[in-house]
């Protein structure tokens, strides 16, 4: 990069329009060559020693991937250079269990980003993922002693096989989508999570992706498998630094919610705005089960993503909270899926998109109840906020049903600031910017009420990042 | 020197309509002026001028707040130099809690007057963003909304939602009394209240009037003139003062009502 476009990335990171947008040196102890190819992922699977299945796995959804076109729905991907990316960076030579393990340049990234301190202070374990490999996990002993696993998918592989082979790809299979393919192909790092029957983890485990090296693509995989009666809430966070060439983010994350079970799960992505985030959730919900999607997103260039939850049997219920906020240059293509699949199960999608300074945002879901699952009940509301004349935004959904005796609710709204609002709160001495950040703070707290206080502090200071230099 | 308004020949129009035809008026700190007049005659839009609503047009005329000339500056510049308008119809303003905006709007005002001491600032906020400390707000807010028997929950409850006619006007007054204005509009604070509300409105108002506060009372009837007695009262019809004087005005008005004032000053309309 020249050097005047570096400095007016330092001062732009410096001014906090994105205060996530430093970077380290490269950290690198392997690195595959540039583009995608059969070499790259029996290269990968060598590397991390894998099991001949998982190689078999990954060649397969190569072939899958490969033979797949681009959706020809949703945000514009037709710039996404699948050749000018870094599929697999591997920054550390091995995965640390405490914070001194972890090389120091990487160490002290995470530091910035406030991670030690969540996990000394309210977390009951953390991952860190650093390009391509997660370079810290811990879990808090008393649960590791109630039988709790929380690591990395490859070491998972290596302790857990059985119950890596008998989940892995099941819920989502390589067939699922041209990225599902991709991931399955080059997955590394992410999380790997096993509660056993009746254990409730009353405090968050989390996650943080970070991705450093430029024109990366980062490709993690989560399968959290819930037992019986059991609980969890896994919160996931993600930040990138600000490059000119485009980053690929491409992750899939596979839930079993077993019977009776609690899944919560809960996403505060801010990437920079240069990536692509093209990812694939998706829950199962057995009888009574509940699972819960959170997902805010915030930032990246494209953003396609529609958590999903399949109510497989009776009782089952599944909910969605999405927030998006499209500001210039960006595109959030997000919502739900919500598949009943059998009698007695209920669903809600809430989504709430913020458009801004001509950013889009679009709200697309699918409700679809199959026939036989009688007395299924789902409530759909997306409201959407629009800051200019120049934004705009988009609904899509879509309903399939096949059984009669249902009861489906879908409300929509699109709204401005009103000038009203406006005046009676700067009417109190708050500023322009401050008063449209309270209003648009105002519109998505029926969300953030759902996130743990520090999480919803997070999320307010987010958006008031995103407001600054907004209006006026 | 206090913070006076001074409005001279005030012409202010509404999409074009001119409403407001060369007005003049002081309002010291200290002094209490009722301005009555019949539906129309631009009360509302005088209000909405003095605070800086965009939608308010001035063709002419000055208005000075502490010999600042207060026309060019914004809303929020306004309440910080020291400007209150207690609103007819107060709006809502979903998801944002009471507590949570008037810490916010307090913080600001106090930033702009330099009651805040900025280095208190944690948490690497930019001083911009400093806020009063949480403890001391509470204090603060908990003690005002007990002096206008206001029930504590409403400080969690999002602004304006679902408040009952009577509550947002108390609500209004509480504003008033977090913000320490030095002049403070109220814009038919009475209206709609029944005689209790009335009273516990008003008295509220009298608390808070003093040295420090001039008071430019809007209203249509005399009935919350009973609690605040004015040291003026002027009488607005088609955008002009047509009549100043004392308390007894404000009696005069309510015997023989506006036809009178009309008749007399039938050459202006």
């Amino acid at each position: 990069m020249p050097k005047v476009l570096e400095e007016r990335y330092e001062v732009a990171a410096l001014k906090d329009e994105y205060k996530f947008g430093f970077r380290d040196p490269e950290q690198v102890v392997y690195k595959a060559r540039k583009g995608l190819s059969r070499e790259v992922v029996e290269e990968i699977s060598a590397i991390k020693g894998e099991p001949q299945w998982m190689r078999d796995f990954r060649l397969r959804a190569l072939e899958i991937f490969f033979q797949k076109p681009l959706p020809r729905w949703g945000a514009r991907l037709d710039e996404l250079n699948f050749d000018d990316i870094y599929y697999y960076v591997k920054p550390a030579e091995r995965e640390g269990r405490t914070w001194d393990e972890v090389p120091e340049t990487i160490k002290r990234t995470f530091d910035r980003l406030g991670i030690p301190e969540a996990e000394r202070k309210f977390l009951a374990g953390v991952g860190a993922q650093y390009d391509s490999e997660v370079v810290y996990h811990n879990i808090r002993a008393d649960l590791e002693k109630q039988g709790v696993i929380f690591m990395s998918p490859d070491q998972a592989l290596k302790e857990h096989p059985d119950l890596m082979r008998e989940y892995f790809g099941t819920v989502i299979p390589p067939e699922d989508n041209k990225f599902a393919a991709l991931n399955s192909a080059v997955w590394s790092g992410g999380s790997f999570i096993y509660v056993p029957p009746g254990v409730k983890v009353e405090v968050p485990l989390q996650a943080y992706f970070r991705i450093n090296s430029e024109s990366m693509g980062q490709f993690e995989r989560t399968l959290i498998i819930v037992d019986e009666g059991a609980q969890v809430h896994y919160v996931e966070g993600c930040t990138a630094p600000i490059y000119t060439t485009e980053s690929l983010h491409s992750a899939v994350v596979e839930i079993i919610c077993k019977r009776g079970s609690r899944v919560r799960y809960t996403t505060i992505q801010n990437w920079a705005d240069n990536v692509y985030n093209l990812v694939t959730k998706r829950a199962v919900a057995y009888g009574e089960a509940t699972m819960e999607w959170v997902d805010c997103n915030l930032g990246s260039k494209v953003t396609m993503k529609y958590p999903a939850v399949y109510m497989l049997e009776p009782g089952a219920h599944g909910e969605i909270l999405s927030v998006a906020f499209a500001s210039r240059g960006q595109h959030q293509d997000a919502g739900g899926k919500v598949v009943h699949a059998a009698p007695y199960t209920t669903s809600i999608i809430t989504s709430k998109s913020i458009s801004k300074d001509g950013g889009r945002s679009s709200y697309r879901g699918l409700v679809k109840v199959t026939r036989g699952a009688r007395q299924a009940r789902s409530k759909v509301v997306c409201d959407a906020l629009i800051l200019d004349e120049k934004s705009r935004s988009d609904t899509y959904p879509v309903m399939e049903i096949d059984e009669a005796e249902v009861s489906i609710a879908h409300e929509a709204s699109v709204s401005r600031i009103q000038e009203e609002q406006l005046f009676y709160l700067m009417s109190r001495g708050l500023s322009e910017t401050e008063a449209s950040t309270m209003i648009v703070n105002g519109f998505i707290e029926p969300l953030v009420k759902e996130l743990p206080m520090e999480y919803a502090v997070e999320m307010n200071r987010l958006i008031a990042l995103q407001m600054e230099g907004a209006v006026g | 020197m206090g913070t006076d308004l001074v409005i001279r020949d005030l012409h202010v129009s509404v999409e074009g309509k001119p409403i407001l035809r060369g007005l003049n008026l002081e309002v010291k700190q200290g002094e209490i002026h009722a301005l009555m007049g019949p539906n129309g005659s631009g009360k509302s839009t005088l209000a909405y001028t003095l605070m800086g609503h965009p939608k308010y047009h001035v063709d002419r005329g000055e208005v000075l707040l502490g010999g600042e000339n207060l026309l060019a500056m914004d809303a929020s510049a306004r309440a910080q130099k020291g400007l209150f308008l207690a609103f007819q119809y107060p709006v809502t303003v979903p998801g944002v809690t009471l507590a949570n905006f008037l810490r916010s709007a307090v913080s600001a005002v106090r930033r702009a007057r330099g009651q805040l001491a900025v280095e208190a600032a944690g948490d690497g906020a930019s001083p911009q963003e400093v806020l009063i400390p949480m403890r001391q707000f509470r204090r603060e807010l908990l003690e005002r909304m007990r002096a206008l028997g206001i029930e504590e929950e409403f400080a969690r409850r999002y602004l304006n939602e679902g408040f009952s006619g009577g509550e947002k006007k108390r609500i209004e007054i509480l504003q008033l009394a977090m913000l320490e204005p030095k002049i403070a509009i109220l814009d038919e604070t009475d209206s709609g209240l029944d005689i209790d509300a009335l009273r516990t409105v008003a008295e509220g108002i009298k608390r808070l009037a003093g040295p420090e506060l001039g008071v430019l009372l809007i209203t249509h009837y005399q009935r919350i003139l009973n609690y605040i007695t004015p040291h003026y009262v002027h009488v607005l019809l088609d955008g002009q003062i047509v009549e100043s004087g004392g308390p007894e005005l404000a009696t005069t008005l309510e015997a023989k009502g506006y036809d009178w004032v009309r008749e007399k000053h039938a050459s202006v309309a």
